[in-house]
């Protein structure tokens, strides 16, 4: 350090070496936990696909396609686990979209700041109900007061209707807090330039925010999506797949999704040793690819819509 | 409507319509329509939140009063549901969030301090953060996946295999992404005249995140980790993957603290999908139980995590 009675020489504007040196190693660091991210992803896909090989390899090309889920006895019908994903994703987005962006809008537009303070964080408690309670919920208590009525004929407890409303309600927290970010973002000036034209409230809201916030509110929409392929403890318990089930796109009987079949397959209720590989046991890993392979696809087009959304300067 | 905005090209009709717009206080139904479709919708969310907890209340009741509460979160597991308890579930749920803690909140804020202070704009930033997001988009079963191939079978030296390290280990990398994102979200909030403060009475780099931006965003960080956890305490889906066992419990009571790390182990929502499933109509009570336990602690913890969040919010 330079004392004040001499001039200050341009050596005193350099770090000293052992502050240097502190700040070249924690940046090591910090930029080695980043590249954590990287090995997570190399793990997921390594893991994934050297089992998922060997399982395409050695299964019987036709035992992927007889109509079939049932690992025991080798019969590991594709189709049926996509089935029984899009039917109860497809409910789940049935009950979310209306409710979800009806939320978004109100919370964006409609709710004084002081009404938006309490209900946000109300949502934000919704949406941290673990799965696992949604799923015995909608076991015990949405199958007989909802599934039971609207379905023809005595219906079973374990259905694909239930597990889809429950898959609904947890989303609906997720797409609303994602679209009410979207429109919350639009610039108010748009809103000001509508209502200078005499529009009302809703004209404004339906013509101009909503619009001006699209792109943000389909990435919303492609998120729940995601999640609801992805969910799986409310459909494990709920829908009533275990041990195997039939190609069936009935929302009323019970289905298979993708994640319950990783689930029954982990468990070890659909587990058997049979013949030297065990096909069983692999096929957790080809029907996790499948399914890794598809939200990480949904994941992607709801990026490129977010950019898109940013790209017009809103967010 | 429609015909109202078919009718502006008039110019007589349209200043009557200006006029009545203005002044009139008509009741304009289709837009009090919209508006009570918009409450309802939140109305409808809200209900089902209340209902879960009613539901679940009303069906513990029995467990309240019979047993108590001490008695239900000291028993262990038994395979008759008049004794059976979660004290299992918790340890090991616990021991689960102590690694969690541990290991993601440390490794979580160090690459989001990399990303939002350090990184330059490059190709290898952009692939990092887009690398980030999809994670946090992966489904917590594949998680499951790789705490299996990696935690279980290639480190079983190190895990012992099925244990409670191997569930706390794949626990913490499942949040890892989402603890990055919210510690970035919190750093980034930091507006850069206060790094221009520090660096303008020549600090280091590091300098300035340690003595200015950590202390400002620590509230924002805090509060997205204590949800984080929040959310890991809840998880069930990997843990199943890699082993969290709830029957054939076979833990011996006078088991040592690292026995209890390196043996079979559960977890709170581990215990609630295995009741759930019972077929023995005794375990209903216990399944709700066990759910209102969970619920209130992420509930309460959640309600802590935003009032500390609205309590130290900064704006800038």
């Amino acid at each position: 350090m330079a004392s004040p009675s001499q001039p200050l020489r341009a050596d005193d504007l350099h770090v000293s070496p052992s502050r240097a040196r502190t700040q070249r190693i924690l940046r090591g660091l910090f930029f080695l936990a980043s590249l954590l991210a990287i090995a997570i992803s190399v793990g997921i896909v390594l893991s994934l696909a050297s089992e998922a090989f060997v399982f395409i390899t050695n299964v019987d090309l036709a035992s992927l396609v007889n109509g079939i889920w049932e690992p025991r006895t080798l019969r590991f019908d594709i189709p049926t686990l996509i089935a029984g994903s899009v039917v109860i994703s497809a409910i789940g987005m049935l009950i979310a979209t209306p409710l979800g962006l009806g939320a978004a809008i109100y919370l964006s537009e409609y709710a004084s700041p002081r009404v938006r303070g309490w209900l946000k964080p109300i949502l934000e408690m919704l949406a941290a109900i673990p799965s696992v309670v949604l799923g015995y919920f909608a076991l015990t208590t949405l199958s007989p007061v909802i599934a039971d009525p609207i379905c023809p004929g005595p219906t079973i407890p374990f259905n694909m209707v239930s597990a889809g409303i429950a898959v609904g309600v947890l989303i609906t927290p997720l797409v609303a807090s994602i679209a009410e970010d979207a429109m919350y973002a639009v610039p108010n000036s748009l809103r000001e330039a509508s209502y200078g034209l005499g529009a009302r409230k809703r004209t404004t809201t339906l013509r101009v925010v909503f619009p001006a916030a699209v792109s943000g509110i389909v990435a919303a929409l492609i998120i729940g999506l995601s999640r609801a392929i992805g969910e799986t403890m409310i459909v494990s318990i709920a829908a009533g797949g275990t041990g195997g089930a039939a190609f069936n796109l009935n929302p009323c009987l019970p289905g298979q999704t993708m994640t319950a079949a990783m689930v029954g397959l982990a468990v070890g209720s659909d587990q058997s040793r049979a013949g030297e590989v065990n096909l069983p046991y692999l096929s957790l890993f080809f029907v996790g690819l499948l399914l890794f392979a598809m939200t990480l696809a949904l994941n992607l087009v709801s990026e490129s819509y977010v950019r898109r959304m940013r790209g017009k300067g809103a967010i | 409507m429609a015909g109202r905005m078919a009718s502006l090209g008039q110019q007589p009709e349209a200043t009557e319509v200006v006029r009545r717009a203005l002044e009139g206080r008509r009741a304009d139904w289709r837009s009090r329509l919209f508006e009570g479709f918009l409450l309802f919708s939140l109305v409808v969310a809200f209900f089902f939140l209340v209902w879960l907890l009613v539901a679940t209340f009303v069906e513990s009741i029995p467990v309240w009063t019979e047993r108590g509460l001490l008695d239900f979160l000291n028993t262990p597991l038994a395979s008759n549901p008049d004794n059976a308890g979660i004290s299992q579930g918790l340890f090991g749920s616990v021991v689960m969030m102590f690694l969690v803690a541990l290991l993601a909140l440390p490794a979580g804020v160090a690459a989001a301090i990399y990303l939002e202070e350090y990184a330059p704009d490059n190709a290898l930033s952009r692939t990092l953060n887009t690398i980030i997001r999809n994670l946090a988009g992966v489904p917590a079963v594949v998680y499951g996946i790789l705490g299996l191939s990696f935690f279980v079978l290639t480190m079983e030296g190190v895990t012992g295999g099925r244990t409670v390290i191997s569930g706390g280990l794949t626990l913490a990398v499942l949040v890892l992404p989402i603890t990055i994102i919210v510690s970035a979200e919190s750093l980034r909030s930091v507006p850069a005249s206060i790094r221009e403060a520090g660096f303008g009475v020549g600090a280091t780099r590091w300098e300035v995140i340690r003595s200015h931006v950590l202390p400002y965003s620590a509230p924002g960080i805090l509060t997205g980790v204590i949800l984080t956890l929040a959310r890991a305490f809840g998880e069930t889906a990997p843990l199943l993957l890699v082993g969290a066992a709830a029957t054939g419990f076979a833990q011996p009571a006078n088991a040592t603290l690292l026995d209890q790390l390196h043996g079979p182990y559960t977890s709170l929502p581990t215990i609630i999908y295995v009741w759930a499933r019972n077929p023995n109509p005794g375990f209903q009570p216990l399944t709700s139980a066990a759910i209102l336990v969970l619920v209130v602690v992420i509930l309460l913890v959640n309600a802590i995590a935003i009032i500390l969040r609205n309590r130290y919010a900064r704006k800038w």
